[in-house]
């Protein structure tokens, strides 16, 4: 049922292999070669997630995925040639949950959707609080004196991990495992993204951050509540 | 040793040992100029006299660094110099010329004076003699000599009447040797000391002969006058008796040495004025030429500093404009060039970029469709299914070889960025060892980890240092033969370091550097059939680099090697020493040195005998080297950036203290480099492939 992947990439011989190993797995890829048709096609097949290739024809991944993120919390997975810190972050900041750099494995690939579609499973009831907010675990809900703040999964997912142990600081490569579900050593930018984006949204002042908490050296903890 | 030659020959290390060497002797060069003419050879010997000539020196350093430096300076004082000395040579000319001018004059009418009056006291004492002759002819000696005497006065004081103040006359009757005069005694005009004024040279020519003589002397007054130079001339005249007398004509020259002396003064004044007047033009003459020079100089480092806008101002058509046209024309063809050569680099940097992302493309491709037959692998005849694995492994190291290049091509385009923050090692290498001990089990190797008591925080890129050390880690457990592999942690002054210690074929000499060559492989024959991509170290001295740390290699053939990873403990601050030794103390040569010292008692490290100049590391059981294992002081024999390896040399005394000893042979220690290591080598080489592909 959770299985409809949107394979956005230009390269043909690339996607059919995609889809051939996709479709191996059990999923139901669906495909678009163009960037600029990308975002209808993913209006039209409501996919479980997305997978983009960064370099496109038309409107390159980096705005098809902004576009995607605008109106949707969909996990995205970028595809990229480029493992460089820019290239990588700018991928992320743009509202990708995760990147995986070609060329890959068939396993590793598979391995990141299924982490990406798995936390979708329904949680149980809970209610967290982190500084002053509210979390509804089973509600997918994050609230500010009752005002709710919209979040991706994959950032809400890092705030509930963040407030269920407010005592505990959270090195970046636990958060790598807990969060993305990774289980080997992955690119802990991934987490120095993925932080600020949620700062940015839950943070009264991002610059001087009371939610989520730097510590030094060391990783993440939640803030006093 | 077949290989002395070869250790210290190759590589950059070679040179680099070469360096201190070279700033020793330019210094004790400096120093011997310092000190000019100083009898240094002489001095050496007390210590007290050589603090006297220091003090002495001391002083006159800044002068003469000036003095070296400053070619205005030099110029203007030696325009100073010479134009001193030709004012003087023109001075003594002058004044020679003026004084024979003024003499000349006085002299001949003195002559035709002093003449004139040996005339007229000749025809004097003619006349006198012939009317005496008529008159008295019979008169008495005693009445004749009363009429000389008086005569003689008489013709004094008539000689003399004539140029009062001009001259003065003086008669002197001839010194007969019985003493006799005569009665003629000395006769002098204005109060003239005769005896003085004559001199006596003067007298012995007169009374030689008949003809006038002159000389010059000074006049001395007996009536309290100053003394003054004057020309005398003397000639021997004969009395009315006929007997000879001296009649001497003084002529004071007052005057002349008066004029004499105005045109010295005038002279050297104006001489004073010439000299100072060059030295100034000699000054504004040289500031326009070096104005210019030192402008070129300066743009010229500010250009060699990559300020490649910076241009001369040129004014005019001379020769300095045209240094200035010709400065500018060069700094803008090298500013020409060197952005040409960065466009060219700039676009290899991206060709390459873009041909190993373009690859990316299709490889993926291939990947997953040879993953995919691989998985299915079990329903081909075997033929097909070896070639699937043949094809899957393949692509692993086609890939880790590509991911390798691409990030050589990073470093090699400076776009490597260090994403520092503080990091404590041990985490580091706790993931490393234990991600290792796969292949460790594989190898029948343990991997100890020495150190991690205490934490050893430093700022790093975890990513990067990760990567080094799990190169580092595979390789030696790759050539350790199955021996343990120790992994040493250690912090102190401003340096963290991670040595990991093998025991296994170890370095032949000259390869402790060649280690860090891309592509370099000891053995290629062996090296082909383990497969590494042999960018592993040459990326892991790239990211030594980055953080601003060392990566150095030791190696003795058959006794294993030593790679340490030296960080500074923050971000820019330059690395001075090393907390772990490069050649650990369990070498060969560290064991038996300890040996030695036991040998000679009480294990006193000092005192353990230098052993004389066989310092293969093969050989020779010398003194456990300075710095010990585990302790933590700096190892400043440390040869920064590239991967050196540091041996000390057997000739060392090795028990001196690290620091001295650093100062002493830092430059001529090194290179020692063990033999027979090259099959470990090509084995490092080839881990370098697994290093990676767990990356």
């Amino acid at each position: 049922m959770k299985g409809r992947v949107l394979v956005v990439d230009d390269d043909t011989a690339l996607a059919e292999m995609l889809g051939i190993v996709l479709r191996g797995e059990g999923f139901e890829p669906s495909f678009v070669a163009d960037g600029d048709k990308a975002l209808a096609a993913f209006r039209e097949v409501k996919p479980d997630l997305v997978l983009l290739d960064l370099m496109l024809p038309g409107r390159d991944g980096i705005e098809v995925c902004r576009l995607i993120r605008a109106e949707s919390g969909v996990p995205i997975v970028m595809l990229t040639a480029k493992s460089d810190t820019v290239d990588v972050v700018v991928g992320l900041e743009s509202g990708a949950d995760d990147y995986i750099v070609k060329p890959f494995k068939p396993k590793e690939l598979v391995a990141r959707i299924r982490a990406r579609l798995r936390r979708s499973e329904e949680p149980a009831p809970e209610q967290l609080a982190i500084g002053d907010l509210v979390i509804d675990v089973a509600g997918h809900s994050v609230k500010r004196d009752g005002q709710a703040i919209a979040l991706t999964p994959l950032e809400f997912d890092l705030l509930v991990a963040l407030a269920r142990k407010p005592w505990q600081v959270f090195t970046r490569e636990v958060l790598l495992e807990q969060v993305w579900g990774y289980r080997h050593a992955a690119d802990t930018r991934l987490v120095n993204v993925h932080v600020q984006r949620l700062r940015s949204k839950v943070e009264k002042d991002p610059e001087r951050p009371e939610i989520v908490v730097t510590v030094r050296g060391v990783g993440y903890k939640a803030g006093p509540s | 040793m077949p290989g002395d030659s070869a250790a210290s020959a190759p590589g950059q290390s070679g040179t680099r040992t070469e360096r201190p060497v070279g700033r020793k002797a330019s210094g004790s060069r400096w120093g011997r100029l310092l000190e000019g003419g100083l009898p240094r050879g002489g001095v050496q010997g007390s210590p007290v006299l050589r603090l006297f000539m220091r003090w002495v020196r001391r002083p006159l350093l800044p002068v003469m660094r000036l003095w070296r430096r400053n070619i205005q300076l030099r110029i203007v004082v030696t325009t100073l110099l010479m134009s001193l000395s030709v004012v003087l040579l023109l001075g003594f000319v002058v004044i020679g010329q003026v004084r024979n001018g003024l003499l000349d004059a006085k002299v001949k009418a003195s002559q035709s004076q002093a003449t004139g009056g040996f005339t007229v006291a000749q025809q004097r004492a003619d006349s006198a003699a012939s009317v005496a002759g008529n008159d008295s002819a019979a008169e008495l000696d005693g009445e004749r000599v009363q009429n000389v005497v008086e005569w003689m006065t008489n013709l004094v004081n008539s000689l003399s009447s004539g140029g009062q103040g001009a001259f003065d006359v003086v008669t002197l009757s001839p010194a007969s040797a019985d003493g006799e005069t005569g009665g003629l005694g000395p006769r002098a005009s204005g109060g003239v000391a005769w005896d003085l004024s004559v001199p006596e040279a003067l007298r012995d020519r007169v009374d030689d002969g008949t003809s006038a003589v002159q000389s010059y002397t000074r006049i001395f007054y007996t009536n309290g006058q100053e003394p003054q130079p004057a020309l005398i001339i003397g000639k021997q005249v004969n009395d009315p008796t006929g007997r000879p007398y001296q009649l001497y004509y003084l002529f004071p020259l007052t005057q002349e040495e008066k004029s004499l002396s105005l045109v010295k003064g005038t002279l050297a004044t104006a001489g004073l004025f010439v000299v100072v007047l060059l030295g100034a033009i000699a000054w504004l003459v040289v500031r326009q030429v070096v104005t210019p020079v030192r402008m070129a100089a300066g743009i010229a480092e500010r250009l060699s500093a990559g300020r490649l806008q910076e241009r001369m101002k040129v004014s005019g058509e001379d020769d300095i404009a045209r240094l200035g046209e010709a400065f500018n024309k060069m700094a803008q063809n090298l500013q020409l060039k060197i952005s040409q050569l960065e466009d060219l680099s700039r676009m290899q940097r991206r060709f390459v970029s873009d041909v190993s992302h373009e690859l990316r493309t299709p490889l993926t491709t291939v990947r997953m469709a040879a993953d995919v037959i691989h998985d299915a692998r079990v329903d081909f005849d075997p033929v097909t299914a070896r070639s699937a694995e043949l094809l899957a492994d393949q692509l692993d190291r086609f890939e880790s070889l590509l991911a390798d290049l691409l990030e050589i091509s990073r470093f090699d385009a400076g776009a490597a960025a260090l994403e520092a923050e503080p990091i404590d090692l041990r985490e580091v290498v706790r993931k490393v060892v234990s991600g290792a001990e796969p292949l460790a089990e594989r190898k029948g190797t343990r991997i100890r980890v020495l150190g991690d008591q205490q934490p050893v925080v430093a700022e790093a890129d975890a990513r990067r240092v990760e990567r080094v050390l799990r190169n580092l880690v595979v390789n030696a457990v790759e050539h350790g033969e199955g021996k343990d592999v120790v992994v040493k942690l250690a912090a102190a002054g401003g340096a963290v370091a991670v040595a990991v210690r093998d025991y296994g074929v170890g370095l032949k000499p000259g390869e402790a550097t060649r280690v860090f060559s891309r592509f370099w492989r000891a053995d290629p024959a062996r090296a082909r059939t383990t497969g590494g991509t042999g960018l592993g170290l040459s990326i892991a001295l790239e990211d030594a680099r980055l953080h601003g740390g060392w990566l150095q290699a030791w190696g003795e053939p058959g006794g294993g090697s030593q790679f340490r990873l030296t960080l500074p403990r923050t971000a820019d601050e330059p690395l001075r020493g090393s907390p772990i030794p490069l050649e650990p103390k369990d070498s060969r040569r560290g064991r038996g040195g300890s040996d030695g010292a036991v040998r000679h008692g009480g294990g006193k490290l000092a005192t353990v005998p230098v052993q004389a100049v066989e310092h293969t590391a093969t050989r020779a059981p010398i003194g456990p080297l300075p710095g010990g294992g585990q302790v933590p002081t700096a190892d400043p024999t440390a040869l920064p950036g590239n991967g050196a390896r540091v041996v000390s040399r057997a000739g060392v005394s090795p028990a001196a203290p690290p620091a001295q000893r650093s100062s002493e042979d830092a430059g001529q220690t090194e290179e020692r480099l063990p033999e027979d290591g090259s099959e470990e080598q090509q084995g490092k080489q080839e881990q370098q492939g697994e290093a990676f592909r767990g990356r």
